[in-house]
């Protein structure tokens, strides 16, 4: 009864965190970014301004969630304007979509 | 004068190409682009940068028939656009991108504008493809050159022409017959131009008007389109399917160019997708010139035609569509007549994930920025290489009164982002010699000391 107890959305938010944190490390390590994985901005956009990653990154990343987690990006997911918006909503789709 | 076609196509129901699906035939096709025609501007000079590769070929096509010259750039940013006006004030651009931001006249392209009538007229109009004289100047395509301004490659509609029929005469006996042709590669740049827009109309087979991006979008595209498939493509994308471990609809030819594909990469591929995979050489000032089935072979056999020559420090090629002798820059050694190998660029030029600059034009652009006292980008051949297969630039800069966010911000104005440094290091000096040049070993020390106090910016 305690485990119910404990409110749904604390849980998952620290799940989210945690995989927030395995993220911004992944793409930090497979893009050769010149940053640390904490200095990556969580409500930063990815794309452009921001993060100011590229499409040949985006690339990378869908290869990256491909292998770690078995997430097929498409390019024509009407839902994508949405998922680069920042590591943060980028983390929630992984979550909700992970198959590994 | 002597004349081609602009679709070699002989039946108005011949198939042209496939959108969202749907076959589109050469009569639809022609209605679509004598439709634009009547829309153009006066302007002599068109920045096509349509999208949507099917509209990109009608765009092509309105302004080769309205005696209009096509802008191929190596980039579209507003330093580039700012030098496209100046070489071509009347230019105007043509988009399917609502949302364009490009500095210059827009016209926005419609799917809707052919009415019934148009219909009409099309159907009772008596069947026949127009004929463009050779000698008629179709396109300027842009290298980067080695300042701001971009170089012009003049390219006339015969020679364009005679260049994708020799590649259709290479690949034919690997293609299996009349193709439905997938790029991933943008409709704007020499490789693209030629072998997913003008190939497909000078060898009856048929373009695709996606350009897919993931790996699962290259699967569902060439699930839409009718066997024989070809896949026009790039190491960096074939590299990525690999890596993807992505599973494809029967293919009957893969394409591979802008960048030197690694031979077990190419046996992978073969292996893979049961299928060949001919690599292309060329570049934007001589179109392509050779080709090789790189799993199984090292040497290049040229188009027929094209020869090459040393002359001094340079080769130069000529012959075949090359309109006059024009030197390689990369380094070759002449096999025979038609063969050659390739062992590499020479040490200014750049190529990442297929598009190409110079360090000189590179390093032009880092000291133009107001601040920066010297600075200069250079190969890292310490990093890793990505899934992708991509390794990036590295830049130092000596500017004491300027935030790198600042610079970094400047030099995406001006040079494809393709291009930016990571990392991009501040330095006290640029470690240069006597002659003010900088040896690229000392650059990497001086990276290596920098990678040795801030181990996190060199993963």
């Amino acid at each position: 009864m305690s485990e119910q107890a404990l409110p749904q959305p604390a849980t998952s938010r620290l799940d989210t965190l945690a995989l927030e944190r395995e993220i911004a490390r992944l793409i930090v390590q497979g893009l050769n970014l010149p940053i640390a994985p904490e200095q990556i901005d969580p409500d930063a956009p990815l794309y452009g301004e921001g993060l100011a990653l590229d499409s040949i990154d985006i690339l990378e990343i869908a290869l990256i969630v491909s292998k770690q987690y078995g997430i097929v990006l498409r390019a024509d997911n009407q839902e994508n304007e949405q998922i680069f918006r920042s590591l943060r909503h980028f983390a929630r789709y992984v979550a909700a979509q992970r198959s590994k | 004068m002597p004349a081609w076609p602009l679709f070699v196509h002989e039946r108005p129901e011949s198939i042209v190409a496939y959108r969202d699906g749907a076959a589109i035939d050469a009569r639809r096709f022609l209605r679509d682009v004598r439709v634009l025609a009547r829309r153009l501007p006066c302007g002599t000079h068109v920045l096509n940068l349509c999208a949507d590769r099917y509209r990109f070929a009608v765009a092509f096509a309105a302004s080769l028939l309205s005696g209009k010259c096509s802008l191929l750039p190596p980039a579209h940013t507003p330093e580039v656009i700012r030098h496209l006006q100046l070489f071509a004030p009347d230019a105007f651009c043509l988009t399917d991108d609502a949302d364009s931001a490009v500095e210059l006249p827009l016209l926005f392209y419609r799917d809707g504008d052919a009415d019934d009538a148009d219909d009409a007229a099309a159907d009772a109009a008596p069947w026949s493809v127009p004929q463009i004289g050779a000698a008629q100047l179709a396109a300027y395509v842009f290298t980067s050159g080695s300042t701001g301004a971009p170089l012009p490659h003049r390219k006339t509609w015969g020679r364009l022409v005679q260049c994708v029929r020799l590649e259709a005469a290479r690949l034919a006996p690997l293609a299996r017959g009349g193709s439905a042709i997938l790029g991933t590669v943008p409709p704007q740049h020499m490789y693209g131009f030629e072998s997913t827009v003008l190939l497909p109309l000078q060898s009856g087979g048929a373009l695709c008007a996606r350009r897919p991006f993931f790996p699962a979008d290259i699967a569902a595209a060439l699930q839409e389109l009718p066997r024989a498939r070809m896949l026009i493509t790039t190491p960096v994308h074939l590299r990525s399917l690999i890596a993807a471990e992505m599973a494809l609809p029967g293919l009957d030819l893969i394409v591979s160019a802008t960048a030197m594909l690694p031979a077990n990469l190419a046996r992978e591929v073969e292996r893979r997708y049961a299928a060949p995979l001919l690599e292309i050489y060329g570049s934007t000032e001589t179109g392509q010139i050779a080709a090789r089935r790189t799993a199984f072979e090292d040497q290049w056999r040229l188009w027929d035609g094209v020869r090459l020559e040393w002359v001094g420090e340079r080769c130069w090629a000529q012959g075949g569509h090359i309109e006059q002798p024009t030197a390689i820059a990369d380094i070759l050694e002449l096999k025979s007549e038609d063969r050659f190998v390739l062992h590499g660029r020479t040490a200014d030029l750049v190529n990442i994930a297929g598009k190409r600059s110079s360090l000189a034009h590179l390093n032009h652009h880092l000291n133009a920025i107001p601040g920066v006292l010297d600075g200069a980008f250079f190969v890292r051949e310490d990093a890793h290489a990505s899934l992708a297969g991509v390794t990036r630039l590295a830049a130092l800069v000596v500017a004491p009164t300027l935030e790198l966010a600042t610079i970094l911000r400047q030099l995406r104005q001006r040079i494809d982002p393709v291009f930016l440094p990571r990392p991009l290091l501040r330095v006290e000096a640029l470690p240069r010699n006597e002659t003010g040049k900088l040896p690229q070993h000392t650059l990497r020390t001086l990276v290596a000391q920098a990678a040795a106090r801030a181990p996190h910016l060199f993963a």
